[in-house]
């Protein structure tokens, strides 16, 4: 009994821990660019396709295959933002939010039109084997282990980044005020660009370690954990990074504990009932800040 | 301002007179044989997009708040009018009758749900409001996946999760409602359009409708002039459930079985491209665009596989050219020529 | 402009002052205490203000003063920290800035809030809606009561625009308006709404000395025609001077200086507000 709620416990953390990644790709976005980036989930997918592809058909190793991937995605990335989300900068957010949504759209058709229908079974890029404990009651997968400590490190390789260096400290500026940021000699154009392509990498990063323990793959696999994902990013204070983190895990632990104690086909609608509820609570989420309109 | 109030007047005729016209010359066109089966088969459909897609353009074009659960709605409305329709199969004798009196059930619980969402929902605004009546949305899809009816003797029984009902099983929990008589036709196709537009258009014209296009364009200075934030955007949102409730009914009595995946977030959006295509408040436009985006695949059959693939990058283009700085700058050049050379023969 | 009589203005209880015509009617506006903090930052700190029932009252002082915040608390905006506003002697605690239009308050903005995409007509009409009511089902239904209303709505509103001129641009577009006569519109609007105290916040911005010296006198025509309050803010002090009857200075939130046009231009601390301390400027 104990070690079945353990092992739900460790699925929760380490499906929150793909949530958390993907979340702090809308967590940036939105927080510099002020966008809902509708297509962020569909950009897991084309990540998963590709680390599929390079290691089925090239026959490559596996950790070649998600760098691979990583860069595909950034350079996806980077030219949505250039071709669709850009000329909009100024447009009313009804606009922007259509055009991701039909982003969004494309992607995922076009996958159809290269992949087909038909679900691909993704093989896990991780072969270390589970680690077995109480004499292998307590069954921990190796992808569960790679997903938290990948979500960790990127974590602290993120807090680093925008607390440290020149790019981040930018990024920083921009999400606080563009206007002035700009007034200060920062690029903004340039800091956008970037946050797409580290959120795009990171997406490439969830994509693979959510097809290694989920493995069917189909052009629609990136919607429904990119929504939950958003869901997490607002749980924890939407333009929050330690908030996306916190959020993304609250949420896949809730997932699967509602999943297994509560209703497998309802799984869903709680998570949504949870964004419903938070966001009349507590919009800011978690650990945001309360933005209040100038009159 | 005689001459707005009748432009007004002329252009919501022109709009009704574009849906009575094509209803004729199909009725027409019907009785001569002259319609191939796989586009009769879509004449319904065609009505019922043409009142989803009218419906959202109140929500997203005159309330000016973006809704991606609008399947959400019309699905509740489809099971309602449905589960009403079976269960009065052998009491009301008449099938038009029974539809309307179904599409009513269906336009009612469509609304109370409305209701439901929208008194949350609204309070939130732009992206969040948008990702919320998402949510919901896939919420409704969710626990109707879960509903069991049945009929045993004119009485409904109900369950959740629970299909073991006494009597013969209408709405069957995944596998949706079944073993309905496909009552709904062309005329009361064309019947709930006009319905539709009669009261989508009133609206626009009263002072209700002012009141929800103030809000869409400055709230804060609406509220500053006494309008009622929540009333007007609940009345907008309500409105807009109501008609795609009836438009699911009449949807649904289209089949002899539908699920409620048929509901998913993929109809919300190929609405959404209906309204935003026609042009984002322009009812005419939505008319148009739903009735031409839903016959048109069927006349390019070879198209098919790339239809979703151009409808996104078709949503994607239009936004870009109606709302970047570049092409407004060429839209702003392009009209002071043609006024210039307006005037230019007018001197001459 | 030509010169204008002085009006006599007399103390009234506590500290202010109100036109001696005023006296023996309830003052419009009686603000006491006012007081709002952001994040442990005091914006606005013990503002006191009363305004009678025909007074034209200027509010002056440097950017940032919290002039603006001022509008934002007494129309609930922005929900006071501390402090009690009476508009007509009701107490606004627990209002929300719909009540408070209901209550006789109506503004205009600092930067510009029409609905812009509405015809000017509309935008009027905007205002007017709490004044000529009907249902959504007689505007539906198109009942007899819609027609009614609305022509009552739309004649009313020529006759607004009309103050300023404007009837001839009832169906243009709000938002292709030229820049004064937005401003000129939200004015048009806000009365609408038939208000006991009209807000207007910088309306002379951006106008030439002509426009401005015509605003002055259609201010002065607004307040003797509808016999109501008005309050500005105003950074071009030959309106506020010429027009406004009593003055407050505000200066980091807090009033520095409340008097007549004559006693504001002479108080020193007003001009080191302005000017800043001499030893200040030479640092």
């Amino acid at each position: 009994m104990h070690l079945s709620f353990l092992s739900n416990l460790i699925n929760g953390i380490s499906l929150g821990s793909v949530y958390a990644i993907i979340a702090l790709g809308y967590t940036m976005v939105y927080g510099i660019a002020k966008m809902l980036n509708f297509a962020h989930g569909d950009v897991i997918m084309i990540g998963a396709y590709i680390s599929f592809c390079v290691t089925q058909y090239l026959n490559l190793p596996a950790w070649l295959s998600v760098l691979a991937a990583m860069f595909v995605c950034t350079l996806l990335g980077m030219t949505i933002e250039r071709l669709a989300y850009k000329p909009l900068r100024s447009a009313p957010s009804l606009a922007v939010l259509i055009t991701a949504i039909g982003m969004s759209y494309f992607l995922q058709n076009l996958a159809l039109l290269i992949w087909g229908s038909n679900p691909k079974s993704f093989t896990s890029i991780i072969s270390f084997g589970p680690l077995r404990l109480f004499d292998g009651q307590l069954i921990i997968s190796d992808v569960a282990i790679v997903t938290v400590l990948a979500c960790i490190l990127i974590m602290i390789g993120l807090t680093w980044f925008t607390g440290k260096t020149r790019m981040g400290k930018a990024m920083r500026a921009v999400s606080e005020d563009k206007g002035a940021a700009q007034l200060m000699g920062v690029n903004v154009n340039r800091t956008i660009s970037v946050t797409f392509a580290i959120g795009s990498a990171l997406a490439a990063i969830a994509g693979v370690l959510l097809c290694s323990a989920y493995p069917t793959l189909m052009p629609t696999t990136g919607s429904m954990p990119g929504i939950k994902a958003f869901t997490a990013a607002v749980f924890g204070g939407i333009g929050s990074i330690p908030g996306a983190m916190l959020g993304g895990i609250l949420l896949g632990i809730i997932e699967i504990f509602g999943k297994s104690y509560i209703s497998t086909e309802l799984g869903d609608a709680i998570v949504f009932a949870i964004l419903i509820v938070i966001l009349l609570v507590k919009p800011a989420g978690l650990l945001g800040k309360k933005i209040r309109e100038k009159v | 301002m005689k001459k707005k109030r009748n432009s007004t007047f002329v252009n919501n005729l022109i709009t009704y007179l574009i849906v009575i016209v094509a209803f004729v010359a199909v009725t027409l066109l019907q009785n001569a044989g002259m319609i191939s089966r796989s586009l009769k088969g879509q004449l319904v459909p065609i009505c019922v997009y043409i009142v989803m897609a009218v419906s959202l353009n109140l929500v997203v074009g005159i309330s000016g708040e973006l809704s991606l659960g609008h399947a959400g709605f019309m699905s509740v409305g489809a099971f309602a009018g449905a589960i009403f329709c079976m269960a009065t199969k052998d009491g009301i004798a008449d099938p038009t009758v029974r539809l309307i009196l179904g599409m009513l059930a269906g336009g009612v619980f469509a609304g109370i749900m409305g209701v439901i969402v929208g008194v949350p929902v609204l309070r939130l605004q732009g992206d969040y409001l948008a990702i919320v009546t998402l949510a919901f949305g896939e919420i409704i899809r969710n626990v109707l996946n879960c509903v069991y009816v049945s009929t045993d003797a004119g009485q409904l029984y109900f369950g959740f999760n629970n299909p073991s009902l006494p009597g013969k099983l209408i709405v069957n929990g995944p596998q949706g409602a079944q073993g309905l008589s496909r009552i709904s036709t062309f005329t009361m196709g064309f019947c709930l359009i006009i319905f539709t537009l009669i009261v989508v258009l009133n609206l626009i014209n009263s002072r209700s409708g002012r009141a929800m296009m103030a809000l869409r364009d400055n709230r804060i200075a609406a509220e500053s002039v006494g309008i009622s934030v929540t009333k007007y955007k609940l009345m907008a949102f309500v409105t807009s459930a109501v008609l795609a409730g009836m438009a699911g009914t009449l949807f649904g009595m289209n089949f002899s079985t539908f699920t409620a995946s048929k509901f998913k977030f993929d109809t919300s959006i190929l609405v959404l491209v209906f309204v935003v295509l026609g042009g984002i408040g322009n009812i005419r436009g939505s008319v148009i665009a739903a009735a031409l985006l839903t016959i048109l695949p069927e006349l390019l059959r070879s198209f098919n596989d790339y239809r979703m693939l151009v409808y996104a990058v078709v949503l994607i283009v239009v936004m870009l050219a109606t709302n970047s700085e570049r092409s407004k700058q060429w839209l702003a050049v392009i009209k002071s020529r043609l006024s210039r050379e307006e005037k230019g023969e007018a001197e001459r | 402009m030509t010169e204008r009589e002085r009006t006599t203005m007399v103390p009234f209880p506590s500290d202010a002052i109100i036109p001696e015509r005023d006296l023996g009617t309830r003052p419009v506006l009686d603000a006491r205490h006012l007081g709002v903090e952001f994040g442990g930052l005091k914006a606005v700190d013990d503002f006191n203000m009363i305004i009678g029932r025909t007074e034209i009252a200027g509010l002056i002082g440097p950017n940032g003063a919290g002039k603006t915040t001022i509008f934002n608390l007494i129309t609930k905006v922005y929900q006071p920290t501390t402090g009690t506003i009476l508009i007509d002697g009701k107490d606004t605690a627990g209002m929300n800035t719909i009540q408070v239009n209901k209550a006789g308050i109506a503004r205009t903005f600092q930067n510009i809030r029409l609905f812009n995409k509405m015809s000017v007509e509309d935008n009027v009409k905007i205002g007017l809606h709490n004044r000529m009511r009907y249902g959504m089902g007689t505007g539906i239904l198109r009942l007899p009561n819609y027609w009614k209303k609305e022509k009552l709505m739309h004649e009313k509103a020529l006759e607004l625009l009309s103050i300023f001129d404007m009837q001839d641009l009832a169906d243009t577009t709000a938002g292709s308006l030229p820049y004064g006569a937005q401003r000129r519109l939200e004015i048009v609007r806000a009365l609408a709404t038939s208000p006991k105290l009209l807000l207007l916040d910088e309306p002379a911005a951006g106008m030439n000395p002509s426009e401005t010296a015509e605003l002055m006198e259609n201010i002065l025509k607004i307040r003797d025609t509808f016999q109501i309050a008005i309050m500005l803010i105003e950074h071009d002090m030959k309106l506020v001077m010429g027009i406004c009857e009593g003055i407050a200075v505000l200066n980091y939130g807090s009033i520095i200086a409340k008097g007549t046009p004559e006693q504001i231009q002479s108080n020193p601390a007003v001009i080191e507000a302005y000017l800043g301390k001499k030893k200040e400027a030479e640092v």
